[in-house]
């Protein structure tokens, strides 16, 4: 037996080619929805990769340093070292700000980390061109996504870095480039004031007779370079002894030192599961009306097509042609229609996710469950048209 | 088969209504008709007369009311259906020509016509050979490989007529089918319908108001009212 839904496609390519386009690119749209969800927990991910630690050490009853702001002493990270399984410990300061460059900023993640301790947790990995910071001020390694140059001048809060090194991937959760300057830069740039907001605050501690005393003149300047200077990092990053499980090194942490430590498993939790989870359902809730509006176009068109073969179909009930071959020709057809629109979008979504401004990963499972969708889809779809064609009388053939 | 070919069709007292009650309307009311093998016969009448209901029913495409349709020696109605697969029955007993030729549109020639065998479960090979046999007799052979839409309408209703000898059914309808025509291509649509009665022993029936090939008929069954009556027709040839 021919296939009926072949010839018919074969025979009007054009009509199925053209419509296959249109729909192709809404399944376009519905996979680079998808890519943008892997993308972002693609970049939590090489988040916790790229930082090259093992456990998270934060604030006790907090979520960070990436989900809630966090805070601890930038000593703090001494004493962890010195316990059972630690390998290594760093401090480490995350804030989120726009970049100036020139006319143009940036909106990226600055971090802050110890200068010239490569190969500590949270330092940059590896260098696509340049050199890591190795002065304790005013160096920068930047992330290539920022569009920033060796040798750029750029400007985090009141002070101006030298862009020394390129690093590639190294992302926030949120896709914003990576930054890194020295940890001391970072500190003073978190907490920075500014010049009016100093003074008033130096006049009201000058104002304040408890720390003005006349007997201990010594006292107000201690009280002010307290105030100005900023003891606190968001986190220290720990990398543990090879062979030691993350629980193991963690628990003692978080009892000994009433802190808060999260494990790889916990933090990819935290991000995937609270940072980007409303996200997650938004694009849940996009992919959702896509599937509906894509699953109403091919209902519409496949009904409009075979309504226009009303005659055909009466002739080829009449002549003998069963329910289930008519029915068949018809849902093959929408999924024909499905394929080619999925070929289609798959096409597009491969060439226009690069140009989008955060990374958008296209997988090809995610690209395998749209292709069944979009074969249900269409099976779905058809149906409309098949109970249609099921009702048309075969004595519509005879007469006039 | 052999059987069906060798008594044609037969149907007595044959009645349809449609609706109930009051607004109840006879359109058949006691059709007498027998067309033998290989004859072909006229069925003509007024608009409204019944001609399309009786193809209707001849086509068990829609169940009449009462009375008996005896396909060669075989029972198909009898106050009711006597066969439960009338789709086969249409598929394999009943050929079918349309006023227009509705043809398949995306089916080249060759198989528009090798569909029927096809659908009945003859191999393709077998079914496109069958097909090439008819068309080469309906002198339409050198267009096996094309499309419908580039035929000229006499071709395609030659085509129409392949289509419905290729199953070799004991019965062919032919609605209206010179209706699109000119007198020429009209009656030699005729003579093909005559040539192929002979050579496959087919009765044929042919409802028409065309006045050009009412002559061309030996018998008429005029139908007015739902009633039937035969009469002789002048069979002329017109060659």
């Amino acid at each position: 037996m021919i296939s009926l839904a072949g010839r018919d496609l074969l025979h009007s390519w054009g009509k199925f080619v053209f419509t296959g386009v249109g729909l192709g690119l809404l399944i376009g749209v519905t996979l680079s929805m998808a890519g943008i969800y892997r993308g972002m927990v693609d970049d939590a991910k090489v988040l916790l990769d790229n930082s090259g630690a093992d456990l998270w050490v934060v604030q006790q009853d907090t979520l960070g340093p990436y989900a809630e702001s966090s805070s601890l002493y930038d000593d703090t990270w001494r004493s962890i070292l010195g316990m059972s399984g630690v390998a290594r410990a760093a401090n480490v300061t995350y804030l989120t700000t726009q970049i100036r460059q020139g006319e143009h900023d940036v909106r990226a993640m600055v971090v802050g980390v110890e200068p010239g301790r490569v190969g500590e947790p949270g330092q940059p990995g590896y260098l696509a061109a340049g050199r890591q910071i190795t002065r304790g001020h005013y160096e920068a390694v930047a992330d290539i996504a920022s569009k920033f140059k060796l040798g750029d001048d750029v400007q985090i809060r009141r002070s101006h870095y030298t862009v020394v090194g390129l690093t590639r991937r190294m992302v926030s959760s949120s896709g914003d480039p990576m930054v890194f300057i020295p940890l001391k830069d970072a500190q003073e740039a978190q907490f920075l004031k500014d010049n009016d907001a100093i003074a008033q605050q130096r006049r009201r501690t000058a104002e304040n007779p408890a720390f003005n005393r006349p007997g201990t003149p010594g006292l107000l300047n201690a009280v002010i370079a307290s105030q100005s200077a900023n003891p606190f990092v968001n986190a220290v990053l720990v990398q543990i002894e090879p062979g030691r499980a993350p629980e193991e090194v963690a628990e003692p942490i978080r009892r000994w030192k009433r802190l808060q430590v999260y494990t790889r498993a916990q933090m990819e939790g935290i991000l995937v599961g609270k940072l980007i989870a409303t996200s997650a359902k938004q694009i849940g809730m996009f992919l959702v009306i896509l599937a509906v509006v894509s699953a109403a176009i091919v209902a519409f068109i496949i009904y409009t097509l075979t309504m226009g073969k009303i005659r055909e179909i009466a002739v080829l009930k009449l002549i003998g042609t069963r329910n289930r071959t008519i029915a068949g020709m018809i849902m093959q057809q929408a999924v024909g229609l499905g394929v080619i629109g999925f070929v289609v979008g798959k096409i597009a979504a491969t060439f226009w996710a690069p140009i989008f401004p955060k990374y958008v990963l296209l997988e090809p499972g995610d690209a395998a469950r749209g292709f069944a969708a979009v074969v249900v889809i269409c099976m779905l779809a058809s149906v409309l048209a098949i109970r249609a064609a099921l009702k048309v009388d075969p004595a519509e053939a005879i007469g006039g | 088969m052999a059987d069906m070919h060798e008594k044609g069709i037969r149907i007595e007292g044959l009645r349809k209504r449609y609706g109930a009650g009051d607004t109840a309307v006879d359109a058949l009311k006691g059709v007498d008709m027998q067309v033998a093998p290989g004859e072909v016969v006229g069925l003509v009448g007024p608009s409204g007369s019944g001609k399309t209901t009786l193809l209707k029913c001849l086509g068990a495409v829609i169940e009449p009311t009462a009375g008996q349709m005896i396909l060669g020696e075989q029972v198909i109605y009898e106050d009711k259906w006597k066969i439960t697969d009338l789709r086969a029955l249409r598929r394999d007993k009943i050929g079918f020509v349309f006023q227009a030729p509705y043809l398949i549109p995306f089916l080249d020639v060759t198989d528009n016509v090798a569909l029927l065998p096809m659908l009945a479960g003859r191999p393709n090979a077998e079914a496109r050979k069958r097909a090439l046999e008819l068309l080469d007799a309906l002198d339409v052979a050198h267009r096996a490989k094309a499309m419908p839409s580039q035929l000229s309408g006499g071709e395609q209703q030659r085509v129409a007529i392949a289509r419905a000898l290729v199953n070799h059914p004991p019965v062919i309808l032919a609605d209206e089918p010179t209706a699109p025509l000119d007198s020429e291509r009209a009656l030699a649509v005729i003579r093909i319908l005559n040539r192929m009665a002979q050579q496959y022993h087919t009765a044929i029936i042919v409802v028409t108001h065309d006045e050009k090939i009412i002559p061309t008929f030996k018998r008429i069954y005029h139908i007015r009212d739902g009633k039937t009556h035969e009469e002789a027709g002048e069979g002329r040839t017109f060659e």
